[in-house]
């Protein structure tokens, strides 16, 4: 074991001699025909946080498990404290003081926090000497950076935002200096991902390096030093992060000029074509997560329905579209009941001329083994020729003009869908569900684990609905997207709705702080939180958040 | 009462003699399904090491170069195995059953070809076999009553494999839950991305694991052809290395009761012999097949009704691939 922890005097004499931590020369490395990292190079300070951002497919997290030694690139060479490494495998980059938090968590679920963390870098045969002597370690690092966790707890049991600090204390125990984390907010809740800036802020100022790979601008701009731009595997730019915005950073990314802001008219809304009437709704296990829920939709508008994630909004949604019984209450399409109840609920539905663009594509929208053209008539395919018989022609016709309209990338009717792209698999899901041509029309987190360019698209392609005179009902809990593509506002906590407003005037705390159930004058704290930290991020982040607790990257 | 205390020591003497194949398979799999790979194959291993153990046996005239050729015969088709599910990531199960039927076909045509007696090894007899060994003061303690006749009987006079499957098991428990290997051991097969992400190799893990089985099942495979019995005879593990997988399942992959389970399937087979050609009241004579179906028939009815609350490592059977 003694070359995995290589003590700190040997690594801060290379220190003083750069002050670059990690240096990258000429990186490439391809994946069969694709070209996964093209000749990248890149330069990070020590003592900084330096961001990584790009588009899912950029190449970013592939330059970072080449970093890590999960992956050997195919040429290049990669310095670290000033010297080149030849970095094989991960425990050789965990030697020269390289950690990384993954996406994904790399941990044991029945295993404990402690047990964890030593796996791998175990100082002796012998389980209990071991265990004895990291609990001791453990509790330094706790108290340096604030990583406070128990360390016999079970980690199956602990919340995702705990299990992120578990990897970030595996990489510390480790003792490494340059941390990575790889989309690190994408699975945390908004109060567990102030937890974790603080947490890197606290890091940085005891002179860790850390590398923040993410697609959201504004945790680079909150957060980081300097930023790296790259795109379809090249590395476009670097530049310090005070000296940019998030809209040239956005235009970096994609290439071209993108709108972070969602241009649309005034809404010209007519009669009402969805109605919900005292809507209760239980959960699996018959606990009621909607309470009673009275609203309308009307022609030409979108109501936005913005809460925190968990407080009836799934259910809410299900059973608008008839995935999920209601327990009581009325839903009315187009002045007609809806009795949905049974197996056929979504077809019934469908027939009603409502369409649903579920949450999560990938567990209800779309079968992930199916090619492309079969997803794309997926619940309609009854339309599709006479009796038993499919007629494939037709439906594959009516695939690729999808596909075209919605600029589904690449256009290859025969592809498996789980190759696509997370925004390409939302097109195709929008595509199949808006070329109905429905009356109304449901729309669930329209872009989580989506890139820049593709929620422009999409949001646009919302806004074209409304504007033909549909009526449209989203749910995000990102409140930036409610609040730019809504007329009107909904605010759900606890199954009940709790307010209205308006998206123009509406006051973003005032939202937010309804949407955690409280009002501006009965301020409580989030029990998630742990005691403030005095690190300069606070403030930042006040106008951050709430922001995305579930985008999940679906590459 | 002096006779129903010998009866019940006949049956728990012949319990942990039967016992025991099913405790060293059963350890076996423990092992590789602990390292994220499926052991349906410990079966074939059984038969095969049996085989290899009777054949050595039978042409050195020593039984300890029998154990080495058993446990040889049970490494090779574990590298098999490894082969077909660790580096090729093939389907585990269709891997473990081909090597049984390999196991089966092999071992009675090598057998027939070597032998020539209608695939059955040689008799084997004196140093070719493993023979009881008399622990010190087994026979001065004789006279002392109960205790005497359970440490005479029961604890001493069992052939050397016996003691090494009981002692297996501590060992087993500690190396699982005390020492760094079982650490590493249960996390590859819970989560081998864990594992690799720590700078450990994967493959070379659950390759360990393998030669740990194997080492194991081929001593019981020895045990059942040069220690119970004296030879090899066709299809002679009877379906034992699925029962001891059965009886890991139900352990819940974990030693000590993989012992408990092995103990009571070792039981009801020494029950079985002993009920055979007697007469019940009202059923009258049961047939001999029926009884001899009777372990089978409690598995499967102990399984369907247990089963459901075991849970396997999580990343059991599937290959590990880095993926993109």
């Amino acid at each position: 074991m003694t070359g995995l922890n290589p003590t700190n005097e040997q690594r801060s004499s290379g220190a003083a001699a750069s002050a670059l931590a990690i240096e990258l020369v000429g990186i490439n490395k391809h994946f069969g025909p694709v070209h996964a990292n093209k000749d990248i190079h890149l330069a990070v300070k020590r003592g900084t946080v330096h961001g990584i951002v790009g588009e899912n497919g950029a190449g970013k997290s592939t330059l970072m498990s080449i970093l890590y030694g999960f992956y050997t690139a195919d040429s290049g060479t990669i310095h670290v404290d000033g010297v080149a490494h030849k970095i094989t495998d991960s425990r050789h980059a965990l030697a020269l003081g390289i950690g990384m938090v993954h996406q994904h968590f790399m941990l044991v679920d029945n295993f404990t926090v402690l047990e964890n963390v030593v796996l791998g870098a175990e100082d002796s045969a012998l389980l209990t000497p071991t265990l004895n002597r990291a609990r001791g370690h453990l509790k330094d690092l706790a108290r340096d950076y604030g990583l406070d966790i128990d360390p016999d707890a079970i980690v199956g049991n602990l919340s995702v935002g705990q299990q992120q600090r578990v990897e970030i204390l595996k990489a510390l125990y480790r003792g490494a200096e340059t941390l990575i984390l790889d989309e690190p907010t994408g699975v945390l809740t908004p109060a567990e991902a102030d937890h974790l800036f603080r947490i890197l802020g606290k890091l940085r100022a005891e002179g860790k390096t850390i590398i923040l790979i993410t697609h959201k601008l504004r945790e680079i701009m909150a957060i980081t030093d300097e930023v790296s731009v790259m795109r379809q595997g090249e590395m476009v730019e670097t530049l310090p992060t005070a000296e940019t915005s998030p809209e040239h950073l956005a235009e970096l990314m994609v290439g071209r000029r993108v709108l972070l802001r969602v241009e649309k008219g005034a809404a010209k809304p007519g009669k009402v074509l969805l109605e919900v009437e005292n809507l209760v709704v239980t959960d699996d296990f018959g606990t009621p997560r909607v309470k009673g829920v009275n609203f309308q939709v009307r022609a030409g508008e979108i109501v936005g329905i913005a809460g925190v994630a968990g407080n009836g909004q799934s259910e809410l949604l299900e059973s608008i579209s008839g995935m999920r019984d209601q327990k009581s209450g009325t839903i009315r399409v187009h002045g007609n009941a809806l009795k949905i109840s049974g197996d056929d609920g979504a077809d019934r539905a469908r027939s009603a001329g409502l369409a649903h663009v579920p949450e999560d594509r990938l567990r209800m929208g779309l079968v992930t083994k199916f090619n492309a053209w079969e997803n794309a008539i997926l619940g309609y395919q009854d339309s599709y020729g006479e009796g038993p018989a499919l007629d494939i022609s037709a439906a594959r016709d009516a695939a690729r003009e999808y596909m075209k309209k919605f600029d589904v990338r690449p256009a290859d009717l025969d592809l498996k869908t789980a190759n696509f792209s997370g925004g390409n698999q939302q097109k195709l899901v929008l595509a199949r569900e808006m070329e109905r041509d429905p009356e109304v029309l449901i729309v669930g987190q329209p872009t989580r684990g989506v890139d820049i360019g593709a929620i422009e698209f999409i949001h646009n392609q919302i806004i074209k609905m409304r504007d033909a005179g549909k009526a449209i009902l989203l749910v995000s809990v990102e409140l930036d997207e409610i609040r730019s593509l809504s007329d009107r506002i909904l605010v759900i906590f606890d199954g009940q709705i709790v307010g209205e407003a308006d998206p123009a005037t509406a006051d973003e705390t005032e939202l937010g702080l309804r949407m955690t159930g409280s009002h501006a004058d009965n301020v409580e704290t989030d029990p998630g939180t742990l005691p403030e930290h005095e690190t300069p991020v606070d403030q930042t982040l006040v106008e951050m958040s709430p922001k995305d607790n579930s985008g999940r990257d679906t590459n | 009462m002096d006779q129903i205390l010998v009866d019940i020591t006949l049956i728990l003497d012949s319990t942990v003699r039967l016992a025991v194949p099913l405790i060293l398979a059963s350890l076996a799999g423990l092992y590789s399904e602990r390292s994220g790979i499926i052991d349906i194959g410990l079966e074939g291993k059984l038969l095969a090491g049996a085989f290899a153990a009777a054949a050595m046996s039978a042409v050195t005239g020593s039984a300890w170069l029998g154990l080495l050729a058993g446990i040889g015969a049970a490494l090779v088709f574990s590298g098999i195995h490894g082969l077909a599910s660790i580096n090729f990531k093939g389907n585990q199960t269709i891997s473990g059953v081909a090597l049984n039927f390999l196991a089966a076909g092999l071992t009675t045509f090598l057998g027939q070809s070597w032998f020539r007696r209608g695939g059955y090894t040689p008799q084997l007899s004196g140093d070719q076999r493993f023979n009881p060994i008399t622990l010190p003061f087994a026979e001065e303690l004789r006279d002392v009553p109960v205790l005497g006749q359970i440490y005479g009987e029961l604890i001493s006079g069992h052939n050397i494999i016996t003691y090494v499957a009981f002692i297996a098991v501590p060992v087993t428990a500690w190396v699982l839950f005390r020492s760094r290997f079982g650490l590493r051991l249960r996390a590859v097969g819970e989560n081998p991305k864990a594992i690799d992400t720590a700078g450990i190799s994967v493959t070379r893990l659950r390759y360990q694991a393998l030669i740990i089985t194997a080492v194991l099942v081929g001593i019981g495979g020895a045990y059942l052809s040069i220690a119970q019995s004296a030879g090899f005879n066709n299809n002679m593990s009877a379906g034992r290395g699925y029962i001891a997988l059965a009886a890991l399942i139900f352990a819940k992959w974990r030693p000590g009761p993989a012992l408990l389970v092995c103990l009571m399937f070792g039981f009801l087979d020494a029950v079985q012999f002993r009920i055979q050609g007697q007469v019940f009241p009202i059923i009258g004579e049961v047939p001999v097949q029926a009884i001899q179906a009777l372990p089978y028939i409690l598995t499967v009815v102990l399984l369907a009704g247990f089963i459901g609350r075991a849970v396997a490592p999580k990343a059991i059977g599937v290959p590990y691939t880095k993926e993109r």
